[in-house]
């Protein structure tokens, strides 16, 4: 068992027990919790989240992704900037790309609106910001490496030798 | 009415005396009462669990679009034998040559199939490791050989023995047919016992039918190819597919390997039942062999996490279970209930709603385990361990 074994499976399913972790990779369950608390104080593990299909629940919520380009500054480069950036609740997601654009910011708000006003108030006048382009998300078809639509059906013959 | 056939089935039946010389599967009326129930847990199938990645399903439903529905050559595809003759070389070390030593099939148990027609003749023995996948024993006998049982053992880890085995050669047999990683017990046959049983080969002048189908599914250990042991190559004739790898049981698509005088009799065969294996399922090998490592490393290690999870679910409900270590079947003994195999797997199902297959259904020393598959959920897995444990604590001696 390695730890990169452990995370790989808290990854795919973070309410597997240390109990579990342990069977199924033929290990001991006090040394498989001790390397988990370890992450966690690492910040290797930074959380446990769940993966929810929100078209499912009736919800006020709206992503888009705004493409941010940047004028890197001395010394720091991008990271500054990023870093006032992803500072905001609103900004979900934030990575640096390589491309026509440099930031790509996962926005979230509950409507349109709320979006256009972080953008145009708080994001675009941000010193260093050079240009955004907004692009509203419209459905999510996978995410996280699941498909979100309906579960599929088992296929197999109940028994086959 | 008048029929062609004679009416005194004593004298001359309608099917075959070949065919009725196969005994019916024993565990009929199990299946039935199993069709009859819901929210089963079914650890009795002998599939993955996975459907066929994407990029192996769109490269086969491109080839639809783009009209590839034509036969192909009877050995199949060139590209796909190409390719193939490079993955086997890359990862057993053994070279075939595409053109003439390999033969596309339709999934193994046609190459099975193939090899027992193209090999035995009438009287023929074929030794072979008991228990075992049902169709060996039955494909012998449609090819008029006699299938030679070499019982193996939980005490033995199920590997066949080899002064056993040669113990059981004669002047009729012909060739040793074995099934490793093996369905119905997980076992391996660890590169020793191989080298003992090439050398028994050599002695005898017999051939090796290999049937390696769960090559790709072994857990912390490397598969060893027949054909790449010392002297083998040329009498061995090496299955495989791509059904249990590349989660593609319904593509049935598989190839036989082997020395050029055996395929081309196997060909011949091929080429007058089958014609060629169906091109959809051939793109969709070919991509498979090409693009979908990443695949099968993820599906492997997933299997071994349940493998190890669940060994050690029925080990702690007191089981004993030898650990098996290629395909995706555990083989407990199920010693510690009054009941054989049959009844365990009956009274199971019917109250506890899990499927397990009986051991005696891949032959008679099969009689004392059930064979259960964890290439199933793992909250199925562990919902059949609470049940199976239920039903123990009811009936344990």
């Amino acid at each position: 068992m390695s730890n990169k074994e452990i995370l790989c499976l808290l990854e795919k399913d973070a309410k597997l027990t240390p109990e579990q972790i342990a069977a199924m990779t033929g290990s001991n369950a006090t040394e498989v919790g001790q390397l988990i608390k370890q992450a966690e104080d690492d910040h290797i593990i930074v959380k446990y989240k769940t993966l929810i299909n929100w078209d499912k629940v009736s919800n006020n919520r709206v992503l888009a992704l705004v493409e941010v380009k940047i004028t890197p500054q001395r010394d720091v480069g991008f990271d500054a900037i990023a870093e006032r950036i992803y500072k905001f609740a609103e900004a979900r997601t934030v990575y640096l790309m390589s491309g026509t654009y440099d930031l790509a910011v996962l926005v979230e708000g509950h409507t349109m609106q709320e979006i256009a006003e972080f953008v145009t108030r708080k994001l675009a006048p941000i010193e260093g910001v050079t240009g955004t382009t907004s692009h509203f998300v419209l459905r999510c078809y996978k995410e996280d490496g699941e498909i979100l639509g309906t579960k599929e059906e088992a296929k197999r013959q109940a028994v086959f030798l | 009415m008048t029929t062609i056939f004679p009416q005194n089935s004593s004298e001359k039946g309608i099917t075959s005396r070949r065919v009725n010389s196969i005994a019916p599967s024993g565990i009929r009326k199990f299946f039935d009462l199993l069709a009859t129930m819901d929210n089963v847990i079914s650890l009795g199938v002998g599939e993955p669990d996975f459907t066929t990645p994407w990029n192996i399903r769109e490269a086969a439903i491109y080839s639809l679009e783009k009209g590839y529905t034509m036969y192909t050559s009877n050995l199949g595809m060139p590209e796909l034998r190409q390719e193939l003759s490079l993955h086997l070389e890359q990862s057993y070390g053994v070279r075939y040559d595409p053109d003439s030593e390999l033969l596309i099939t339709v999934g193994v148990s046609e190459a099975l199939d193939l090899a027992m027609r193209a090999t035995i003749d009438p009287g023929d023995q074929v030794l072979m490791a008991a228990p075992c996948y049902v169709a060996y024993p039955a494909s012998v006998l449609l090819s008029c050989g006699e299938p030679v049982m070499i019982p193996t053992n939980e005490t033995g880890c199920f590997e066949i023995d080899p002064p056993l085995l040669e113990a059981a050669v004669s002047s009729r047999s012909k060739a040793i047919l074995s099934g490793y990683p093996s369905n119905p017990t997980g076992a391996v046959l660890p590169r020793p016992k191989m080298e003992q049983i090439a050398e028994i080969a050599l002695r005898h002048n017999l051939l090796i039918i290999s049937d390696e189908i769960y090559a790709s599914l072994v857990y912390g250990i490397e598969h060893t190819c027949f054909a790449s042991l010392p002297g083998m190559r040329e009498r061995t004739v090496l299955l495989g597919g791509f059904s249990k790898a590349y989660a593609m049981t319904g593509w049935r698509i598989g190839f036989a390997a082997g020395p050029r005088e055996i395929i081309a009799a196997m060909t011949k065969i091929h080429q007058y039942s089958i014609m060629c294996a169906p091109t959809m399922a051939q793109v969709a090998a070919l991509e498979a062999l090409r693009n979908s490592k990443n695949s099968v490393d993820e599906m492997v290690a997933d299997y071994n996490h349940r493998r190890q999870l669940f060994v050690k679910g029925l080990r702690d409900i007191g089981f004993s279970c030898f650990e098996p270590k290629g395909a995706f079947y555990a083989f407990p003994n199920i010693g510690l209930t009054n009941f054989n195999s049959e009844t365990f797997a009956e009274k199971l199902l019917a109250e506890e709603k899990v499927a397990v297959v009986p051991g005696t259904a891949f032959g008679e020393c099969g009689e004392g385990h059930v064979r259960c598959c964890y290439a199933t959920s793992l909250p199925e897995l562990e919902e059949a361990l609470v049940r199976i444990k239920q039903f123990v604590n009811r009936h344990q001696k």
